[in-house]
């Protein structure tokens, strides 16, 4: 696109098309997935097993589709596309390139043993297996608001999210109305919660990974489609990328952007997946340790078919932004806003509004696919772990309903923080993430170490809480001088890495040292979870 | 077998990380950034070491264990 059309752009864009299509899409988008809700729960067979994991019945592709779908949110989409726009190619493999292999190594090695002790002793949820693992049910109870803790940042940012692109995108269609005559945040997150709602509140886990199935068909589909079409309304993939080489040039490589010790500390954000407690459940579902393996093999191909096109999204618009010819809206402190910068790309990109409302529905599709998961596993944890143990014995109607009313808890309490609190989706996601992955020392040493204790246990999570807390106000809530650590091109560093890595460093060293020294599990509990020789 | 694939996965760690062109910002097939289309090759690498784990080190004895019959009930 030559610079002599820039004032055309820009003409285009202060005009702001007002065709309400794109949101006509949206809308029968989420009548499909009432009807796929409403059919898989037709399929919902009334025992607790089967809301919470599906009786384990779901073969290779689904489990595929549910976990891959799970793991990519509004981080994936909004998030990285924004990240790449202000952090620029690095951004792939920050997150991208490492989950390929970091990922898949979660599934591969502590996966299948997860799934192999759900399958022979019943388990539905993450922390039974840690109570029976380490002799102990009020471990449940410390793990239980912390887990629940971590997950709610982690379902802000898909509201947060799907409220930045729908603004974005519905820029210009109700003057008057709305600000910016744009749908607002408030609006979209409630829909979006209530579609949901519907089909995890009738059908469960089950619902959740049907729905997950369709809505990452949808987004990986949609998300190929237009990406086509952005490159094509740049006047080509060369001719867009040639814009950011000339505007933007910083952002096709990490020299200065990102040091190599950064670029490494980052390694440790995946291992996140490896505690995930919806994932868990994920796993859960499969009816055969088999059903593993096509998601083992193809996880890091998926990744790659999302994100680079994310990725050359970002640059592109960082290339047009520097020459003038997008619009990003600003943040109140005056920088572009990262998580407008898809939505803007779009609509001035785009101009099919029939496309643009496929695309959209795609973007929804990855949010909505990991919100889902989340939902369901809040409800089972909070039935399973607090409830269960609380009072004994609860009839499998009542733990349905319990888990159900729980789901709905949580769902309103997240959605009025997402009104609240907006926030870099990425930012916001790495810091969920973080937490996660500096307790994921826990999950690997359950299945591999022997002499692991309750009291290494208690250690590491009280040694997370404590750095986690520590770092996440000082990068987010202490407006003076740091007391850890500066930030670089947006990223909150300590001595130049990411806090994960000293997060799970505490972490790490507790559980280890603390094991060490106190008594181990008794020889049942190891004969029961280490039922094969030299595993 | 097992041992070349746990050593090309720690291998998969070391190569991800590539600083040998961290300032380069060269265009591949005219517009893949050099540094983007590197990750994306790793992320097939990943692929296909992957799947040699699952045919040479696959789990098989803990997939015997697990479906050699239920033993539901713990942790309820």
């Amino acid at each position: 696109m030559s610079s002599s059309i820039t004032p055309l752009i820009a003409l285009a864009q202060a005009a702001e098309p007002v065709s309400r299509t794109p949101l006509v899409i949206i809308g029968i988008y989420m009548c499909l997935l009432f009807a796929l809700g409403w059919i898989s729960s037709r399929l919902f067979r009334g025992s607790s097993k089967d809301f919470f994991v599906a009786s384990q019945s779901i073969g290779p592709f689904m489990l595929l589709m549910s976990v891959f779908g799970t793991t990519m949110t509004a981080f994936a989409l909004v998030g990285s596309t924004g990240k790449a726009f202000s952090l620029g190619i690095g951004t792939y493999g920050l997150m991208a390139s490492s989950s390929g292999l970091i990922h898949t190594a979660c599934f591969f090695l502590v996966g299948l043993r997860m799934w192999s002790f759900g399958k022979k002793y019943g388990y539905v949820t993450q922390i039974q297996f840690f109570r029976d693992r380490f002799e102990s049910k009020r471990l449940g109870y410390l793990m239980f608001p912390i887990l629940v803790g971590l997950i709610i940042p982690y379902l802000l940012v898909g509201l947060i999210g799907a409220g930045n692109y729908i603004g974005g995108v519905t820029r210009g269609m109700f003057p008057g109305t709305f600000e910016a005559g744009a749908i607002p945040a408030w609006m979209s997150g409630l829909v979006i919660c209530l579609v949901v709602l519907f089909y995890v509140f009738f059908g469960g886990v089950r619902s959740a990974v049907w729905a997950n199935t369709f809505q990452t068909i949808v987004f990986m589909v949609m998300g190929l489609v237009g990406f086509l079409v952005i490159a094509n309304g740049l006047g080509g993939l060369e001719a867009a990328s040639q814009k950011a080489f000339e505007n933007a040039p910083n952002k096709l490589a990490r020299e200065g952007l990102m040091t190599p010790a950064h670029f490494m500390s980052y390694m440790l954000v995946p291992l996140s997946v490896g505690m995930f407690p919806h994932l868990f459940q994920h796993w859960l579902t499969a009816k055969s340790a088999k059903s593993f393996r096509l998601t083992v093999i193809a996880h890091p191909i998926c990744i790659m078919i999302v994100w680079v096109p994310c990725i050359l999204i970002g640059i592109w618009a960082a290339g047009l932004y520097e020459s003038g010819e997008l619009r990003v809206p600003r943040l109140p402190n005056g920088n572009p806003n990262p998580n407008a910068v898809l939505s803007a790309m779009v609509k001035t990109f785009m101009d099919s509004p029939i496309l643009i409302g496929l695309f959209s529905a795609g973007v929804l599709a990855a949010i909505m696919s990991s919100l889902d998961s989340q939902f369901v596993c809040i409800g089972s944890m909070f039935t399973n772990d607090f409830i269960v143990p609380l009072r004994g014995e609860v009839s499998d109607k009542q733990k349905v309903w319990m888990g159900r009313g729980f789901i709905v808890f949580i769902v309103l309490i997240t959605y009025v923080i997402s009104i609240f609190k907006p926030t870099s989706v990425f930012n916001l996601g790495v810091w969920c993430f973080s937490g996660f992955s500096a307790l994921f020392p826990i999950a690997f040493a359950s299945v591999y170490w022997r002499r692991l204790t309750k009291a290494g246990v208690i250690a590491s999570v009280v040694a997370t809480t404590v750095t986690w807390s520590l770092f996440i106000y000082d990068s987010l809530g202490n407006k003076g001088e740091k007391w850890f650590g500066e930030v670089h091109a947006g990223e909150y560093l300590i001595a130049g890495v990411m806090p994960v890595t000293f997060i799970f460093l505490a972490s790490l060293v507790a559980l280890i040292i603390v094991s060490l020294v106190t008594k181990p599990p008794s020889q049942s509990t190891i004969d029961r979870f280490f039922p094969i020789k030299n595993s | 077998m097992k041992k070349v694939v746990y050593g090309l996965i720690i291998l998969l760690a070391v190569i991800h990380q590539d600083v040998w062109w961290w300032d380069n910002g060269e265009l591949v097939f005219g517009f893949m950034p050099l540094g983007l289309f590197y990750h994306a090759l790793y992320s097939c690498m990943a692929a296909g070491v992957w799947a040699m784990a699952v045919k040479w080190a696959w789990p098989s004895d803990i997939e015997q264990w697990a479906e050699s019959g239920d033993e539901a009930g713990g942790g309820q």
